[in-house]
């Protein structure tokens, strides 16, 4: 290329340097260490003093944690193995985790059907999947709706006909809400409302009866009382997680309301919920309950706790999701109303959509919290992990375990959390539509 | 319409409470099986075992008196409570025993309206130290440090001890014997004290349990007894003469081993025959069968035996019967006859 200038300018260069490599200092891993570690005097001293208090932490910390006690099954054989290996006894006992991990997970769920739990989770994924993820074929959905349904036969057992009955009545007031709107929008949301409500009422159980004594197909009946671990918490948390989301919302919408009495009810439902501590309502739900129901009856201990934590969390819910209408536009309101939507058109076309997104980081928020306060149905005698310490450590072989049982509950607490936060950054980043 | 329901059902319920709770055999014997409340994890005296069977001494209670009602020690359901959940549990209903390491108190017998059946185990709060420390008595443990378990009977009576002693301590507020114990051991307290059952059940978990000893000062009566609600006169004397019929058994010889020879056929001994149904009828005067005792000794032995296999010298809890032997053998188990 530069023959032509070689011979005329002499002092114009002949060819291109070979490219080097870069200095030492500036490339590689030094570079990196330079830029982020050491880039003056004092985050140099800051990250030196941050490397010691981190090796301070782990060389106290490893060697409780890697201890070769996986296998013990009492807390004396954990000492014996570790005298044994010539080590200090101070290091965790991790036997307890392997002897006790079917009790951590499943509670005194039988255990010859503990395929039904793992099934109920596999299926729970499933009919999760359209509506976390989208984009799944059409007739997905409807397995979806079926899923609580398939899962709580899953769980509980008895007969089939029962969780069919329920869902029969969905099924019937969505029948009754088509066919009455033709004639009014809220005779068919009274009908879609009053059919399946008398359906359950008056209906159901004779005919589920009678279907039984037919046809007696269905699962071994398990009660909640051998509901426990962390089959427990999720049973709970998801539940309550699950049936608090529409509740939230509704209240959001009527607080938002111009109508008088819906609005006074949601601010009172709202605000003596939230204004109260959880665990009053648990102790409300344990204790109180029983002195007004009659002598005798059973309702059931695990579904009065899932019912306080959905009211619970659907209070927090509401509020949050009414930030979310708050920051919708004003205009959008007004689009819709100019576009001569209905009430219920424009809420669901138009401001909902905006405002739960809006509202994700913090009804995700919101579940974690429910979701680790699960925990507190401890203080009202159900096995919870947290309350399993205490049984565990009841018996002999365990007695004066402490670290290891909490560490691993709240690693357990921590994955799920965790995944809870990475999946709703995942539903930020896949709804973003202002900065494209 | 769903307020109209939940308010019918109060009215209903505030009008048949009063009628329902009045008897409770039958409500056991129409639903098939007891209620009973238990702690939800004690060592030795109840914690469902790695597959979920209830074990302990409290809860040999409930299984004896599910097997003098209906013949079959696993016909009972047992309810976790808490000590906040107990007492409401059993006045409301939901519970038809509680066999809880309760202390038998006054004000729990006539202000809670229970009635105790009796006592299981006579405990006292004690004192646990390090043997480094060099204390021999309780009264010189002026100025120490004392981890002790809030919101119980044992803070009220390490008060009044160390009161009436004229001496001071320094109380460090734990929640549960769980973490009493990591606090004693972390140093965080000279003195461990709680009731003396628990402090040997503790001293047994630790490494060296050589370094450390109780003192020999018991400064409270802890009467532990199962107990009912109150005005149900006919059940409380079924759950109290089948404890009775465990104590009288140790008292007369018959065990496990021995029952199906001993009731086969009347013995020599009168009371022994009355006592499992080959004489007489006491049992038709409660409403139950003539084998209710022999039932209910058979779920798990006479009472010596639970104690033996629950709590005794040879479990790992290691307690002495010390107050809890028989009264002819100098301790406080006093059976009625069976007459």
């Amino acid at each position: 290329m530069s023959d032509t200038h070689a011979q005329t300018v002499a002092y114009v260069r002949e060819g291109m340097l070979e490219q080097q490599a870069p200095p030492t200092k500036e490339a590689g891993a030094i570079r990196w260490l330079r830029e982020n570690l050491f880039p003056t005097w004092l985050n140099a001293i800051m990250t030196l003093v941050a490397i010691y208090v981190i090796w301070y932490l782990l060389s106290g910390l490893l060697p409780w944690i890697i201890s070769p006690t996986w296998f013990s099954g009492s807390l004396s054989e954990c000492r014996e193995i570790l005298t044994g290996a010539g080590q200090s006894t101070h290091q965790a006992c991790w036997g307890v985790i392997r002897d006790r991990w079917d009790q951590l997970v499943f509670g005194f769920y039988p255990q010859e059907l503990y395929w039904r739990p793992v099934l109920a989770l596999v299926v729970l994924l499933a009919g999760l999947a359209p509506i976390l993820f989208g984009r799944f074929p059409k007739w997905f959905l409807g397995f979806s709706m079926a899923s609580p349904f398939i899962i709580f036969l899953l769980l509980w057992g008895g007969p089939i006909w029962f969780p069919v009955m329920v869902a029969l009545g969905f099924v019937l007031g969505a029948v009754a809400f088509r066919s009455a709107v033709r004639f009014n929008q809220i005779v068919g949301v009274l009908a879609a409302i009053l059919v399946p409500i008398l359906f359950w009422l008056f209906l159901a159980e004779p005919i589920a009866d009678a279907l039984t004594s037919v046809l007696p197909i269905g699962l071994e009946s398990i009660s909640s009382k051998q509901f426990g671990g962390f089959l427990l918490s999720i049973v709970i948390g998801v539940a309550a997680i699950v049936l608090s989301l529409p509740l939230g919302i509704m209240l959001a919408l009527g607080r938002a309301s111009d109508l008088f009495i819906v609005t006074k009810l949601s601010v009172g439902f709202i605000e003596i919920i939230r204004g109260v501590p959880l665990i009053v309502w648990l102790f409300t739900a344990s204790l109180l309950l029983n002195y007004f129901l009659p002598p005798g009856t059973n309702f059931d201990l695990t579904l009065r706790v899932i019912i306080m934590v959905t009211l619970f969390s659907a209070a927090y819910i509401a509020e949050v999701v009414r930030g979310g209408l708050a920051a919708v536009p004003k205009g959008q309101y007004e689009g819709a109303d100019s576009l001569g939507l209905s009430y219920w058109q424009s809420m669901q076309l138009i401001v909902l959509p905006q405002a739960l997104k809006i509202s994700i980081p913090g009804i995700v928020n919101t579940f974690i919290g429910l979701f680790k306060d699960t925990t507190l149905v401890l203080f009202i005698g159900l096995l919870d992990p947290l309350g399993l310490t205490s049984t565990i450590r009841a018996s002999t072989d365990w007695n004066g375990i402490y670290w290891e049982l909490y560490v691993f509950i709240g690693l357990m607490f921590f994955i799920a959390c965790f995944s809870m936060g990475r999946y709703s950054l995942h539903l930020e980043k896949k709804l973003q539509r202002e900065h494209r | 319409m769903k307020k109209t329901v939940l308010f019918g059902t109060l009215a209903v319920a505030g009008l048949t409470a009063a009628a329902a709770s009045a008897a409770t055999l039958d409500d056991v014997k129409a639903r098939g099986h007891l209620n009973c409340g238990v702690v939800t994890g004690l060592a030795g005296f109840g914690a469902p075992d790695a597959n979920g069977v209830w074990v302990g001494f409290d809860v040999d209670v409930c299984r004896a008196v599910a097997a003098a009602i209906f013949g079959d020690k696993n016909a009972v359901e047992f309810v976790p409570t808490t000590g906040e959940t107990r007492f409401t549990a059993l006045s409301s209903g939901e519970i038809d025993l509680l066999a809880r390491n309760t202390t038998w108190t006054m004000s729990r017998d006539t202000d809670l309206k229970f009635d105790f059946i009796g006592v299981n185990y006579y405990d006292g709060q004690g004192f646990l130290i390090p043997k480094s420390l060099g204390v021999t008595s309780a009264k010189d443990l002026d100025g120490a440090t004392v981890c002790i378990q809030t919101g119980t009977t044992t803070e009220l009576n390490l008060a009044d001890f160390f009161r009436s002693n004229n001496i001071s301590y320094q109380p460090v507020a734990v929640q549960t014997n769980a973490e009493g114990q990591q606090q004693y051991l972390a140093g965080a307290c000279d003195v461990y004290t709680t009731d003396a059952s628990g402090l040997a059940a503790t001293r047994a978990t630790f490494e060296n349990p050589e370094e450390h000893v109780l003192l020999p000062e018991i400064i409270s009566k802890e009467p532990l007894g199962p107990l009912v609600r109150h005005g149900d006169n006919e059940w409380g004397d079924i759950a109290m003469w089948t404890l009775n019929a465990l104590v009288a058994a140790e008292e007369l010889g018959v065990t496990s081993a021995n029952i199906g020879e001993m009731s086969a056929a009347p013995t020599s001994n009168p009371e022994v025959n009355r006592l499992l149904g080959t004489e007489g009828d006491l049992g038709a005067m409660m409403g139950l069968s003539a084998d209710w005792a022999k039932n209910a000794i058979m779920a798990g032995g006479n009472y010596g035996e639970i104690f033996e296999r629950n709590i005794g010298e040879n479990t790992p809890i290691g307690l002495a019967r010390g107050l809890n032997a028989q009264w002819t053998d100098g301790g406080l188990l006093y059976s009625p006859p069976f007459r």
